[in-house]
């Protein structure tokens, strides 16, 4: 049977402020577990929070980027339960008044298409500690270094319709965090998380199934696996005449599979209402606008003036715009040489070749953008071919050389002056009087030898464009 | 000479003249605590090596004529504001092992004039209560009348104050667990404006309700108290940041013509006993005497203080208490095997029956389907209270009532009956729903010997004009020299 898949998300993402949302402590992450602790952010008894600006702020800035309007009054409240990594009994977060609501973000899938996804509500939140169980004693350590870091839950819209869009909104979030700076989105290490509430029906229906929870999804593969495993799960289910449970499922990305984690019947009944400890946040309109006039241009407005005023296609201003620092690479490469073609070029063909290969982030490739653009030059300007180039950025990356040096030093520039060519394309002409004859004759692919002959001969450093004029004019 | 029975601005005023020494006023009241302590049980921790070189530095101050208002001067400190290295037990057995690492901000602040700290004093666990009877480990005597309790919650701080073995006493009020304890020991009490006095270190009851405040043996001694611990606090968001005048520069100030506002719902209110209806009457005709007005006012919410009272408050607490759970400090049920049953046992063991009492009210009151009805009705009240007081105090200077409806109970008398300690918070409770300040002065005795307060209650942040007339009063009468014996 066929089924309409229903899917939302719910995102945290870890702001990344040098202090936690509620105290002064460091939110380095890897330091020795409970050192970055005090009584705030320990719950000792009868301390008090003070909210970080600079979290608000951030939150603000998520707000603004994904399209949300932003309560210029909002507040905090207490969610209610007891856990030993949560200090205080309680999360300070918020539930009736959340700092932005109603936004929306525009996905673009794969057939080129796009589709835009509601935001419910995107609010703040401490994050707990960690809980660390001994799997040979029966004890539990507790680290608290990671309570009260800020946190943001971003709410979607049960919008999306297929694993392919959840991938592609968590993606688009992904981006637009970075963009602003908000978060460093590291899946892995856990600052950016997502959690995803799946539910199948007949298409058609105007209500939805009974949804699950999954949870524990670390990367982009992880989430549309377990979505798509969770859809083949419930069409299963129902295929056979059953009922979905409503349940919170554990997703094991080792084992490809989902396990039950809590059914509805175990959820918490959290007693959410107002922080008494914490004012409401207002919101003044001059704040606000300085936190607007902060925001860089975002990936589908860049994306839209790469094709617009470069001339790039759809797709190579996708692929420069995905993340903020490659966006950022490409651009200060282009304002130093105007050609933006032969730099998106360069950047999604060699730069990602060589950066993937090395497996480190843009900001830390061994070629500066300026240096690229230098060597760009160096080809625009017929000194070396496309070809000597790309020997030439690998030297770069190696050596750190600068590309002027090393064609100097390698004496790789290219020669362009026609009567030293001419010579050398007399000599092979004479040495392979066969060849010619047949070329003459008619075999025209033989072109390609002579060139080639050529090229050895001055160890490429003839520029092809000369060489190919001179062979056409003596071979006519 | 004694000199544990000093007030505070006196013994400030002979520190200064050198006439005696911090060691030897502390010393004098240390040896006043060994000999009556035994009877009114007002101490839980005693800091006596503390105290004596907290002396030392103060007389060394006072040497250098660096001396401030309070230092030298030995003070008490209510359980539940954190000392640093000093037990802080919020009278609770979770809490009977809890050494904080941290000052609270108003304790930074006596530190910083050089007071001294003698102890601890004993309340009403984690300050649930009016008689400081549900303390975990003892039940303080009223020093007037040891089979009587001191009231509460910061029993112990009246008590102390009263039975003179402290000069001056830090507590805290949330319905009126400062102001009520004063009253029902014959010593000054002041719950300050919400925001007025930083609540950082103090552990929380109800947090959008508590206040930390003096209670002291005349007027003048709380005003410079007040002068000691007001002002905004960065480390408390719900400070505000006022502007602090010097409370003792207005106590002298002629009261004529300020209007006194009678609420009528409190004097109607059913269940007044005669001794303080009569103690009352009478203080109003002093007041009268000295030229102030009486006008009749109306603060018609009163009727439903008490029970939004008693949802917010346990509302907060049940989330305020979740902390002690047994996993980072306090104590543990160390036999639980299984986390869940190691917070039940550990929290059943940890908390008395009263707190139990308020966690399981409160909790019941936040519950999905319940919060419409109860919590968030209550803070509807809430506004109307505050509109009360406000249309109110567009007619008067300040409102004038008892502070608590009769004078202290016996020991045993209330446990059995929650609900009639709830209701004899009736005049003190509104103050702090509306964030108001509010004192007691003493104001007479019952035929029995038992002390009747006089409750003030004033604009916000104007705790100024509460102050002044409380001391004109005083000046006026001689309840506040009278002294128990014991």
């Amino acid at each position: 049977m066929t089924y309409e898949v229903v899917i939302g998300l719910e995102i945290h993402a870890q702001l990344k402020t040098d202090t936690k949302i509620f105290c002064g402590c460091s939110t380095r992450f890897g330091a020795a577990p409970n050192s970055q602790t005090c009584p705030v952010c320990l719950g000792m008894p009868g301390v008090l929070p003070v909210v970080n600006k600079k979290a608000v702020e951030y939150a603000i800035k998520a707000g603004l980027s994904m399209n949300c309007d932003i309560l210029m009054d909002n507040r905090f409240a207490r969610k209610n339960y007891f856990y030993p990594d949560l200090p205080m009994g309680y999360q300070i977060t918020q539930f009736d008044l959340p700092i932005a609501q109603k936004g929306y973000l525009d996905i673009t899938l794969g057939n080129g298409s796009k589709k835009r996804i509601g935001i419910t509500r995107i609010h703040m939140e401490n994050d707990a500690g960690k809980s660390n169980h001994d799997p040979h004693r029966p004890i539990s350590l507790v680290d608290l270094n990671r309570a009260g870091t800020p946190l943001i839950e971003i709410v979607s819209e049960p919008d999306m319709r297929s694993a392919e869009e959840a991938g592609a909104f968590m993606r688009q979030i992904h981006a637009l965090v970075r963009y602003v700076g908000v978060c460093d989105g590291n899946m892995e290490e856990g600052s950016l998380r997502c959690d995803a509430n799946v539910s199948l029906r007949r298409p058609g229906a105007s209500q939805f199934g009974t949804r699950t929870e999954m949870k524990n999804l670390n990367s982009f593969r992880n989430i549309e696996r377990a979505i798509v495993s969770e859809i083949n799960r419930q069409a299963d289910i129902l295929d056979d005449g059953g009922a979905i449970v409503q349940e919170t499922r554990l997703w094991n990305a080792d084992e490809g599979k989902s396990v039950s984690m809590r059914s509805k019947e175990d959820a918490h009944d959290y007693r959410y209402f107002p922080d008494p400890d914490l004012l409401p946040i207002i919101i003044d309109e001059v704040w606000l606008a300085r936190i607007k006039d902060s925001i860089p241009e975002l990936p589908e407005a860049k994306k839209e003036r790469y094709s617009s005023e470069l001339g790039l296609s759809a797709e190579d201003a996708a692929v420069l715009t995905s993340s903020i620092e490659l966006a950022r690479y490409f651009e200060r490469c282009l304002a130093m040489i105007n050609k933006p073609k032969l730099v998106a070029n360069w950047v999604m063909v060699s730069l990602l070749a060589l950066i993937n290969a090395q497996n480190i982030s843009i900001d830390d490739a061994p070629v500066s953008p300026e240096s690229l653009a230098e060597l760009l030059a160096l080809v625009d300007t017929d000194v070396i071919s496309g070809t000597m180039a790309k020997t030439v950025f690998e030297d770069m990356a190696k050596s750190g050389k600068s590309p002027k040096l090393i064609v100097e030093e390698k004496g790789l520039a290219q020669v362009s002056d026609t009567s030293e060519i001419e010579a050398i394309v007399d000599r092979i002409l004479n040495e392979n009087p066969s060849e010619v004859d047949a070329f003459k004759g008619g075999k025209t692919k033989l072109m390609g030898f002579f060139v080639g002959q050529i090229m050895r001969a001055t160890q490429g450093k003839a520029n092809p464009a000369v060489v190919n004029q001179l062979l056409a004019d003596k071979l006519k | 000479m004694t000199l544990y029975n000093l007030s505070i601005h006196d013994a400030a005023e002979r520190l200064r003249k050198k006439e005696i020494s911090s060691r030897e006023l502390t010393l004098s009241v240390l040896e006043r605590i060994a000999k009556t302590d035994t009877k009114v049980k007002a101490y839980i921790t005693l800091n006596e090596d503390q105290a004596l070189a907290q002396a030392d530095q103060a007389d060394q101050a006072i040497s250098k004529g660096i001396a401030r208002p309070l230092t030298g001067i030995p003070l008490s400190i209510k359980d539940l504001i954190c000392t640093q290295g000093l037990l802080t037990t919020c009278a609770s057995k979770i809490l009977e092992n809890f050494v904080p690492t941290y000052d609270a901000t108003v304790i930074e602040k006596l530190k910083a004039q050089g007071a001294v700290i003698l102890g601890k004093v004993n309340m009403d666990e984690f300050a649930m209560g009016s008689t400081t009877e549900h303390s975990g480990f003892k039940i303080t005597a009223n020093p007037w009348n040891l089979d009587h309790t001191p009231g509460g919650s910061s029993g112990g701080s009246a008590a102390s104050v009263a039975a003179d073995m402290c000069l001056g006493s830090l507590g805290s009020d949330t319905g009126g667990s400062i102001r009520q304890p004063a009253s029902h020991c014959s010593v000054v009490g002041l719950k300050p404006t919400y925001g007025r006095v930083s609540r950082y270190g103090l552990v929380a009851f109800a947090s959008s309700l508590d206040q930390i405040g003096p209670l002291t043996k005349n007027v003048k001694d709380c005003a410079l108290m007040m002068n000691a611990i007001a002002g905004y606090d960065p480390k408390d968001s719900t400070s505000v940041n006022e502007c602090v005048p010097d409370f003792t520069a207005t106590l002298t100030q002629s009261i004529k013509g300020k209007k006194i506002g009678i609420p009528r719902e409190y004097f109607s209110t059913e269940g007044i006993d005669p001794d303080v209806k009569n103690s009352i009457d009478q203080a109003l005709d002093t007041l009268k005497s000295l030229g102030a007005q009486c006008v009749d006012i109306s603060l018609p919410h009163t009727p439903y203080a008490v029970a939004a009272y008693y949802v917010i408050a346990p509302s907060e607490a049940s989330s305020n208490l979740a902390r002690f759970d047994g996993v980072k400090y306090g104590i543990r049920d160390m036999e639980q095997t299984e986390l869940v049953d190691m917070y039940k046992k550990s929290r059943s063991r940890g908390f008395g029956l009263e707190v139990q009492r308020r966690i399981i009210i409160g909790t019941y009151a936040l519950s999905s389907g319940y919060y419409d009805a109860y919590y968030k009705k209550a803070s509807q009240v809430r506004t109307l209270i505050i509109r009360d007081f406000k249309a109110a105090f567009e007619s008067c200077d300040i409102l004038i009532s008892p502070v608590s409806p009769s004078p202290a109970s016996i020991i045993g008398q209330h446990s059995e009956d929650p609900l009639k300690m709830y209701l004899s918070d009736i005049f003190t409770i509104s103050a702090n729903m509306a964030g108001i300040p509010g004192l007691s002065v003493p104001c007479g005795f019952n035929q029995m010997g038992l002390p009747v307060g006089l409750h003030l209650m004033g604009r916000h942040f104007d705790e100024a004009t509460l102050l002044n007339v409380a001391h004109c009063f005083e000046s006026a009468t001689d309840f506040h020299t009278k002294r128990p014996s014991l």
